[in-house]
């Protein structure tokens, strides 16, 4: 078994597998299908400081090799998440993150903050990107500006792993990139989903509730692949790489593309154990080719 | 692992029974009407696990390019005996057509038991667990001299959960009376599996079969003993289950509804098939499919 521990800045993992905010849920849904204590990392539901409701019921559509939805950040609050959700995702043994979103960079922050005061929460994964809500979310992400502002707050409140999650609904995803890095984010993910919407020809109406959604699935991988490999080029902290993952080939890819840690999302909706196999499936890639760590193949598409 | 360990004692306090991802098999597939599919399905090496009626499970369907998520399907019936689990698909898109040409043998990947399924008497008439939809179960036994009867009313393809939902009150000493209602006779299934387990009653709204009209217009409501009903379930399109939903309020019978809302997930991860509830927007894959409509906005 090859080695496939990997970082993200000062954030160990046991393995580059974690789950995508918004589609594992606190993980303990999947625990009848996934030892969770096998994953890299969870990263749980958008969190905000106070409670949301999320958008009216349609939410979903589904596409060719993919989804859109709307759900719009439903939550119910980082209160509630530190005294409720905390105890029981704490007792998981693997890396617990939070996804944090806010509608200025200051509930930004404070969110951070108090969520930064729960030991067994090593990193957060900032939400900047989330195309469906109408305040804050992906305003912050499409200029430098907004994310460095949002990014600015939220380092000031909080000291651990600092990951920041980009919108690709922008012309040069590098840029925003280097507006995070250089306001001290740890490290970036992307991508959030890519703006999208279905609409329904008997009936002549947008199929969401707010008319637009984000896709995700196999649908968008292509654009993801590409975006990590454009942001590996144009900074220095670590990227962790999703959009459309499936299984480890899809991984592999990403990792190749530059991402030291991968996250799965929509996949967990067809294969509710996807990411275990996920995880011994990049095991057997790294025998299969002779690499002995998994932080071997980080960027090595690049090379040559 | 211990943590692990601790991890699943916490997953059956918070989200019920143990779910599985199995590899059924095709043991039969019949066409009771075009359109329509029965699938019964079987697990060659394993008893099937426990499944609630009103609870569905999540189909993985392959070999349709077009069709991207799992497809919810409600339980149509569990036969412990031939280790059967019998799922009827109504064939209306490309990913219940692609179920629809599943032969004999074929796998069929199902993520099972979902959601919460419909209060059976043996919990209606106890303490514990969900308290609130027990409290009005006792309050109307108390007023109509505990009645053993529910009445199970459905629409459609709706009627499919209706089944083992009636073939477990009949194991458990109840009587299920059936008001199943179509547009036309053709969209009235397995009829006879029905008449098997109690009393049937059928509306049709072309008058093809039964008494004509929509179910909440059948004579039965108007008979003497009509509120004789501890439990209303019902299952259907949604503008006959808010319907029945009003009868059975006026007449003060405890009434449950099945939801289909959209679903991705199945699980209460993806939080998408939201019903707007007087608790806020819930799962109803997790918190429902079944919904005491006094949690309900109708």
């Amino acid at each position: 078994m090859a080695d496939l521990r990997t970082n993200i800045g000062s954030l160990a993992l046991k393995n580059p597998v974690m789950t995508a905010s918004g589609t594992f849920g606190y993980g303990l849904e999947f625990a009848d299908f996934v030892d969770l204590s096998s994953l890299g990392g969870i990263i749980v539901k958008g969190t905000t400081l106070e409670p949301r409701q999320g958008n009216p019921y349609p939410r979903m559509a589904e596409t060719a090799q993919g989804m859109l939805n709307c759900v719009g950040l439903q939550n119910k609050g980082v209160d509630y998440f530190c005294e409720h959700i905390y105890p029981e995702v704490r007792r998981i043994d693997t890396a617990v993150l939070v996804n944090v979103s806010g509608n200025s960079p200051e509930t930004y922050a404070e969110c951070a903050r108090r969520i930064a005061a729960l030991d067994d929460i090593p990193a957060i994964e900032l939400n900047i990107s989330c195309p469906n809500v109408r305040q804050g979310g992906m305003a912050f992400g499409v200029t430098c500006e907004g994310a460095a502002s949002v990014v600015k707050a939220v380092r000031a409140a909080y000291p651990k792993t600092l990951i920041v999650k980009l919108s690709p609904n922008v012309t040069s995803i590098a840029d925003i990139a280097r507006a995070v890095e250089a306001e001290g984010a740890d490290a970036v993910s992307l991508i959030n989903t890519l703006m999208g919407m279905a609409i329904d020809a008997e009936r002549r109406r947008p199929i969401l509730s707010i008319g637009t959604g984000g896709l995700s699935g196999p649908a968008v991988k292509p654009v993801a692949l590409r975006m990590v490999w454009q942001v590996y080029d144009a900074v220095k902290i670590p990227i962790v790489g999703l959009g459309g993952i499936m299984n480890a080939t899809d991984a592999v890819e990403f990792m190749l593309a530059g991402a030291s840690a991968i996250e799965i999302g929509t996949a967990n909706f067809i294969d509710p154990a996807v990411t275990t196999k996920v995880v011994s499936g990049i095991d057997d890639y790294l025998s299969r080719h002779g690499f002995s760590s998994v932080r071997e193949i980080i960027g090595a598409a690049h090379n040559g | 692992m211990p943590i692990f360990a601790h991890a699943k004692a916490i997953n059956h306090i918070f989200f019920g029974m143990k779910k599985y991802i199995l590899d059924l098999i095709v043991r039969q597939s019949q066409q009771p009407r075009p359109g329509y599919v029965l699938l019964r399905l079987t697990d060659p090496s394993h008893p099937l696990p426990a499944m609630l009626p009103g609870q569905f499970v999540e189909v993985r369907v392959d070999g349709s390019p077009s069709t991207f998520l799992r497809r919810p399907i409600s339980i149509n019936l569990v036969d412990k005996s031939s280790n059967e689990l019998w799922l009827l698909v109504h064939a209306i898109g490309a990913g219940t057509r692609a179920l629809a040409n599943l032969k004999e043998g074929d796998p069929l990947n199902v993520v099972l038991p979902l959601g919460n399924g419909f209060t059976l008497p043996a919990a209606a008439d106890g303490e514990g667990a969900g308290a609130s939809l027990r409290a009005s179960a006792v309050g109307a036994s108390a007023v109509s001299a505990s009645p053993r009867r529910y009445l199970l009313v459905g629409g459609g393809v709706g009627t499919a959960p209706l089944l083992y939902l009636g073939q477990e009150l009949v194991a458990c000493g109840w009587q299920p009376v059936f008001l199943l209602g179509g547009r036309s006779a053709g969209d009235l299934l397995q009829l006879d599996d029905f008449r098997a387990l109690g009393e049937v009653h059928v509306t049709t709204e072309d008058g093809t079969l039964g008494e004509q009209g929509f179910v909440t217009q059948h004579s039965l409501w108007l008979r003497a003993d009509a509120d004789g009903f501890a439990r209303v379930c019902t299952c259907g399109p949604k503008p006959m289950m808010v319907a029945v939903a009003r009868l059975a309020r006026e007449k003060g019978i405890p009434c449950e509804a099945s939801l289909e809302n959209l679903m991705a997930c199945g699980l209460g991860a993806c939080l998408c098939c939201v019903e707007d509830t007087v608790d806020g927007h819930v799962c109803v894959c997790k918190e429902g499919p079944v919904f005491n409509i006094e949690k309900l906005k109708w």
